[in-house]
């Protein structure tokens, strides 16, 4: 390149222009490709330990999450960045792609925390702590903790990490939902070695093969909750 | 530069010292001038639906939501912050709420785009750019009033500023008004086309283009229309309009800048970030006949001769640089050549990089900010699912970054500088406000 004159210069980029594009698949998934640099392969979510799966999610939660992030109730950067102005079916679109998807899961990671602190995390989400109006997990997030139709998130296949970030942020107001916000009131209840009791049973609970979320509870909510009315 | 950084600089301490004789100046200008204030009044019969309809296209054409609408807020009722040089500038409520413009008049309104004043007579910032609205003419300031007013009221009172002592006195701003801030009309230039006056007229005045695009002094105040500026607190750069090596498009044909602003992209260049924003918001919705006299009008600009974009010659080792990183992170859909990708139908889905103003201009702010962040394409009418560009600061290091970015800009026949490491740093870190 030294000593290129500038009309040599001229010439190879003319070449350049001239050679013929690549190819680039015409899919959905392809064109979601900003979303999956971080969230794993098929949104199967990434190996940094951070970054949530997104695959198999009911796209009625994708889809708040994604309105919770345009329009100021959730605030992590490259969210709110990438975002930005997308109209709403574009949103739907892209919700109801990494809904229909069916993955397999790795097994989770090795769990750090001590038996106690596991146990105690298995109760509340199994049987939750009525002394503490603490409601179990499943009564919202289904029997076996993958969601519930239209719009309750899996709480499993997550990263210990973001669980205990989205529920200190929901504690402290940093992470909102439609009102009324009833994970902020269970959060809120939830705070201290509790919080990080759940979180880390949760995280150390393998995803049933096959398993989907579940049709809308017979049961009553035990929480007014405005994301999923 | 941060302000810390700035204050340890003589010339800044003499704009400080300037500043302050200005406001003096500025008070002794508001004592012998005061400002007209024009009485509220009762609103009028009910506007017609042709200037109500042309009023809604106008708002759109000057992006008016962009700024007037607060992240998940409803639409035209303000709070959104706007950063400046100076501090945050929080957009009022335009609906015709009590909060808002209600008991306004279309006089009220005219009085604010043409003289840059609010209802009570009292200077507004000029975040606002009524140094551009100055120039819409009074029918269009009437139809647009009469669209606003059509909107449901919404209860949001209107956010107090927050800009440093003394940039939002009314002092400072009557002597900012006094140096850089004349009411004037758009007067059409007989020797050139309706078609040229009608983009120069959009241009100019609602679309607002230079509010970004015009290079600034340390006041704000405008050196050169379209010489081009860093945004305020995003470290986007707004590019040059007039520069051959940025944004200008002299050489483009007409129904390519037309096609550029109508769906955000083209085979000679991508819009994005807040020209993306642009684009969604308000250049798509525009007629093809308001498009091809603001392509007319922008092709029409006097190139800068002054501008001449610098030769950099790399090293072999610089050459190298990056270049294994780009074949294994960008080839896959910019192409081993940077020729850019295209679907099996011809859609554009990702830009050539060889050749890309892009990726040559300097600054670099915009190439490493996408590369960072990256984000989706403008989504329009046109292509409501627009591929984008992942983001990669979680993948590849500051390090990493620059190399990349100097194997682009000294790759494919470019000579641009290249990028340093906190350079990267600097310019990937900043959030949208």
């Amino acid at each position: 390149m030294r000593g290129m004159k500038p009309w040599l210069a001229a010439a190879a980029l003319l070449i350049h222009l001239g050679a013929t594009a690549q190819p680039v698949p015409d899919t959905l998934a392809q064109r979601l490709a900003p979303c999956t640099q971080c969230h794993g392969e098929q949104g199967r979510a990434a190996p940094d330990g951070y970054h949530p799966r997104l695959a198999g999610k009911p796209a009625g939660y994708l889809y708040n999450q994604l309105l919770n992030f345009q329009d100021g109730r959730r605030h992590y950067g490259p969210m709110v960045q990438v975002l930005a102005l997308l109209p709403p079916q574009h949103l739907r679109q892209m919700a109801e792609h990494f809904a229909a998807l069916e993955l397999p899961y790795p097994p989770p990671a090795r769990s750090q925390a001590n038996a106690a602190t596991l146990l105690r995390g298995q109760e509340l989400a199994l049987r939750g702590d009525a002394a503490r109006r603490l409601p179990a997990c499943t009564a919202c997030h289904g029997a076996q903790l993958m969601g519930t139709l239209p719009a309750t998130p899996s709480l499993l296949g997550l990263p210990q990490d973001y669980l205990v970030a989205q529920l200190g942020a929901w504690a402290n107001g940093q992470r909102k939902a439609h009102a009324p916000d009833c994970m902020a009131e269970v959060a809120e209840r939830l705070q201290g070695p509790d919080l990080a009791a759940v979180a880390a049973w949760l995280a150390a609970q393998p995803v049933p093969q096959r398993a989907k979320a579940e049709p809308r509870p017979v049961a009553a909510s035990p929480l007014r909750c405005g994301s999923a009315p | 530069m941060s302000i810390a950084h700035a204050l340890r600089r003589p010339v800044l301490w003499l704009a400080i010292v300037a500043m302050l004789c200005l406001v003096v100046a500025g008070s002794l200008l508001l004592c012998c001038a005061p400002p007209p204030a024009v009485p509220l009044q009762p609103a009028a019969s009910a506007p017609a639906a042709q200037a109500v309809a042309q009023g809604r296209y106008l708002a759109l054409a000057g992006n008016c939501a962009g700024c007037h609408t607060a992240r998940g807020g409803e639409p035209y009722a303000g709070g959104r912050g706007i950063p400046t040089p100076f501090g945050t500038v929080y957009a009022g409520n335009l609906t015709p709420h009590e909060t808002g413009l209600k008991g306004w008049t279309a006089e009220h309104f005219w009085h604010a785009l043409h003289h840059g004043r609010g209802a009570d007579g009292r200077a507004l910032v000029p975040a606002f750019p009524y140094t551009e609205y100055t120039r819409i003419q009074r029918a269009d300031s009437d139809a647009l009033f009469a669209f606003l007013q059509t909107l449901t009221p919404i209860n949001q009172p209107n956010r107090a500023h927050e800009l440093r002592w003394p940039y939002g006195t009314q002092a400072a701003l009557a002597a900012w008004r006094w140096l850089y801030f004349k009411p004037g009309v758009h007067e059409p230039d007989a020797s050139q086309s309706p078609q040229w006056n009608r983009g120069a007229y959009l241009v100019q005045g609602l679309g607002h283009c230079a509010a970004c695009h015009a290079s600034r002094n340390a006041l704000g105040g405008k050196q050169s229309s379209w010489g081009g500026s860093e945004m305020p607190a995003q470290h986007w750069q707004a590019p040059a309009l007039n520069r051959a090596d940025q944004a200008g498009v002299a050489t483009w044909s007409q129904e390519e800048v037309a096609a550029f602003l109508r769906t955000g992209r083209s085979a000679k260049g991508h819009a994005n970030g807040p020209m993306a924003e642009v684009v969604m918001s308000s250049t798509q919705h525009l007629l093809p006949a308001d498009l091809a006299a603001v392509a007319a009008y922008l092709r029409s600009l006097p190139p800068d001769p002054a501008a001449q974009a610098a030769r950099f010659e790399p090293s072999p080792q610089q050459a190298e640089q990056g270049s294994a990183l780009y074949a294994d992170h960008c080839a896959n859909c910019h192409g081993k050549q940077g020729e850019g990708g295209r679907t099996a139908s011809g859609t554009l889905a990702a830009p050539a990089l060889a050749g890309n103003r892009l990726v040559t201009q300097s600054p670099a702010a915009n190439l490493v900010k996408l590369m960072a962040q990256g984000g989706f394409g403008a989504a329009t009418w046109a292509e409501p699912l627009p591929f984008g560009m992942p983001p990669f600061e979680h993948v590849l290091s500051d390090a990493q970054l620059a190399a990349v970015a100097t194997y682009l800009r000294s790759s494919w026949g470019h000579q641009a500088a290249p990028v340093q490491v906190h350079e990267v740093a600097r310019w990937r870190g900043a959030a949208m406000p």
